[in-house]
């Protein structure tokens, strides 16, 4: 059972690099645990802190500018591996929203397989998010997910997103894809695969 | 309409349809290994359920394992324990586990294809993006997430929406010192590190038609790195002739009917792909990455481009590298043959045969790392290791290694490595690392002038 995703208003962190890999969102030297803990605490480790594991003051994480629930970021976010540690450290670090213009597959899935919605927005719209967050760090944005649209709340300025259905209503309900398929049971055991 | 490799593989794994949602897809071959499985076998326990076909599953510890002294209890304790997790898990679930030591472990995407695990028109999924590599058997196979592993496990089945389909097709023969992996970086550098994303690629034509098993799987290893899920290549005599006799491979008349099919999935005349490249082998030199995605990446002997964007700035800023300069020349610190990548006995045979009657740069630390334990058993029986062992070069033992330094084998911060695995990211290959992608012809060049070197020029080729 994952969290129910109601419709969140929230500031956000604006991160405005392209290509942000998922070893940089959890370098593989933090994936050694073999449960689901502390992968919040190495989100961007290389990023967000120095050698000697001082904090970089300028890093969007820890600059006090910046807070809220949704991470905003340039365009192919979560390229690279399939580690859902990638979507456990964001969701564990706070987040419940990622926007980009574009995102990496994997990572789309295992976001959605956590109740982390990506919500990918156009480029002159993701554009407007920086903008907006760089004239006021604490611009509001509302992502509504029964709507389908993320809005700039100061400037009303909205825009819709994609999402099917079925993961629509999962992560609603806060349902998993696990329960559905071991109700499927039946089914599969009765499929012949052509390689069976 | 006629309908692609990729429909035919896809639609015939297909148990239901959900309306407005993925599809519900069943998954043949399942290849776990130490990282990315633990919490979905804590998921099974919390759920108080077993593994619905545990015979479908097959594990190797890869990520994690020391490349030395293997036969030793392994030094640093979180990856003990994780390694052990896996242990205790397939032990608890039924899995069949090729473990530290046996002579089948290694990287989990070299051990697959060399048991004949891997076969033509199976869906493959593992916990690892580079799970793309057994599409080289025209087989669907992909990486997946820890939930999805889960699901795996749960029910043998995944849910997916169907990707698109695009078609890359490379023509003519290859000119000399110029090898697979080169023609699957060039490719990422035309489509950039995201112009694959949302699709599934089939590799066409005669340059791919005429690589080895191994060509093949170096190519379809890195579709992941241009975006897309996967990448495949239609099976043909020379598929069949590489699975046939191995261990797990179809047997007497099974092995005539599986062959029978297999010869079925090809893409036919009249089917339409979503997108479609054409490209010409004569065009494509030795390759390297300047950047810090595969997607920055050029001929070798060109001169890194200038592109106006912070991102890409920063890249070659990390990189210690100049736009309009070249990077031939760059001292290197560290060369890495291995990965699921080119990590098989043909990246060895290359390399080996380069260096052969050379000497190792003082300059450098090399390290060969063999892909699996059959690998590296072959390498021996070829005497490999006594050509590296002539140049000052040490063998080491099978595991991912350097190619994401998650085992003791790290760059340190600030050294540059030409490498021979797949990503070139920040801090890859350890904190402050920086990484050349090439392949094993251009590493041989390297590990033997000490710097950033041309293997035509080198080699005399």
């Amino acid at each position: 059972m994952i969290e129910k995703f109601v419709t969140i208003t929230s500031p956000c962190v604006p991160l405005p690099i392209e290509n942000v890999d998922t070893d940089q969102i959890i370098p593989a030297r933090f994936l050694k645990a073999t449960e689901r803990k502390d992968f919040d605490k190495n989100l961007f480790r290389d990023w967000r802190y120095d050698s000697n594991n001082n904090p970089i003051a300028d890093f969007p994480l820890n600059n006090t500018k910046y807070s809220g629930k949704i991470l905003v970021s340039g365009k192919n976010f979560g390229s690279g591996s399939s580690r859902e540690h990638a979507a456990w450290s964001i969701y564990d670090y706070g987040f419940r929203v990622v926007v980009s213009s574009f995102f990496a597959d994997i990572f789309k899935n295992n976001s959605l397989n956590n109740g982390l919605l990506p919500v990918q927005v156009s480029a002159p719209f993701l554009a407007e998010i920086f903008e907006a967050v760089e004239k006021n760090p604490s611009t509001m944005l509302e992502v509504d997910l029964d709507a389908q649209t993320i809005t700039i709340v100061e400037s009303g300025k909205k825009e819709s997103f994609e999402i099917n259905g079925y993961k629509k209503e999962c992560l609603k309900k806060g349902y998993d894809d696990i329960d559905f398929l071991i109700s499927l049971k039946d089914k599969i055991a009765k499929f012949k695969s052509p390689l069976a | 309409m006629g309908k692609t490799l990729f429909d035919k593989v896809w639609d015939a794994h297909v148990v239901e349809n959900i309306e407005d949602g993925p599809q519900v897809l069943y998954i043949d071959k399942h290849l776990i290994h130490e990282v990315t499985s633990p919490v979905a076998f804590l998921g099974l326990d919390r759920r108080g359920i077993k593994v619905f076909r545990p015979e479908n599953t097959v594990a190797t510890p890869d990520h994690n394992v020391p490349t030395i002294n293997q036969d030793k209890p392994i030094a640093d304790e979180l990856s003990r324990m994780q390694v052990d997790k896996l242990t205790e898990n397939t032990k608890k679930h039924g899995i069949t586990l090729y473990g530290l030591g046996h002579p089948n472990q290694g990287v989990v995407h070299v051990v697959g294809p060399e048991l004949g695990h891997t076969q033509p028109g199976m869906t493959v999924v593992c916990g690892d993006s580079h799970t793309a590599t057994h599409g080289a058997f025209g087989a669907v196979a992909f990486g997946i997430g820890t939930s999805e592993v889960e699901m795996v496990l749960a029910s043998q089945c995944i849910m997916q929406p169907k990707p698109k389909k695009m078609r890359i097709t490379v023509s003519g023969k290859l000119k000399a010192g110029v090898t697979p992996k080169d023609v699957v970086l060039y490719i990422i550098s035309k489509l950039t590190a995201s112009g694959g994303t949302g699709y599934f690629i089939e590799y066409a034509g005669d340059t791919f038609t005429s690589m080895t098993m191994e060509g093949r799987m170096t190519v379809c290893n890195m579709s992941i790195e241009c975006g897309a899920r996967g990448g495949l290549i239609a099976p043909d005599e020379t598929t069949f002739e590489y699975v046939k006799g191995r261990e797990f491979a179809p047997k007497g008349e099974e092995w005539n009917k599986k062959v029978e099919y297999w010869k079925t999935l090809y893409t036919d005349s009249d089917a339409v792909f979503d997108m479609e490249y054409t490209f010409d082998a004569a065009d494509i030199k030795p390759q390297i990455t300047f950047g810090t995605n595969p997607g920055m990446g050029m001929g070798i002997d060109e001169i890194v481009p200038d592109e106006q964007d912070i991102t890409y700035k920063k890249a070659l800023d990390y990189m210690k590298v100049q736009a309009g300069k070249p990077v031939l020349g760059m001292p290197v610190d560290y060369v890495f043959v291995g990965s699921c990548t080119n990590g098989r006995i043909e990246d060895f045979r290359a390399f080996a045969n380069a260096v052969k009657g050379k000497q190792k740069a003082d300059n450098v630390v090399v390290w060969i790392v063999p892909g699996s334990g059959q690998v590296e058993k072959q390498i021996k029986a070829e005497g490999l290791d006594k050509i590296l062992n002539e140049a000052g070069i040490e063998l080491r033992q099978p595991g991912c290694s350097a190619c994401l330094a998650m085992n003791d084998d790290k760059v340190p911060a600030g050294k540059l490595a030409v490498a021979t695995s797949n990503r070139n990211f920040e801090g890859r290959q350890g904190p402050g690392s920086r990484t050349m992608l090439a392949s094993p012809l251009t590493a041989a060049a390297a590990a033997i002038t000490g710097k950033v070197s041309d293997p035509r020029e080198v080699f005399g080729l």
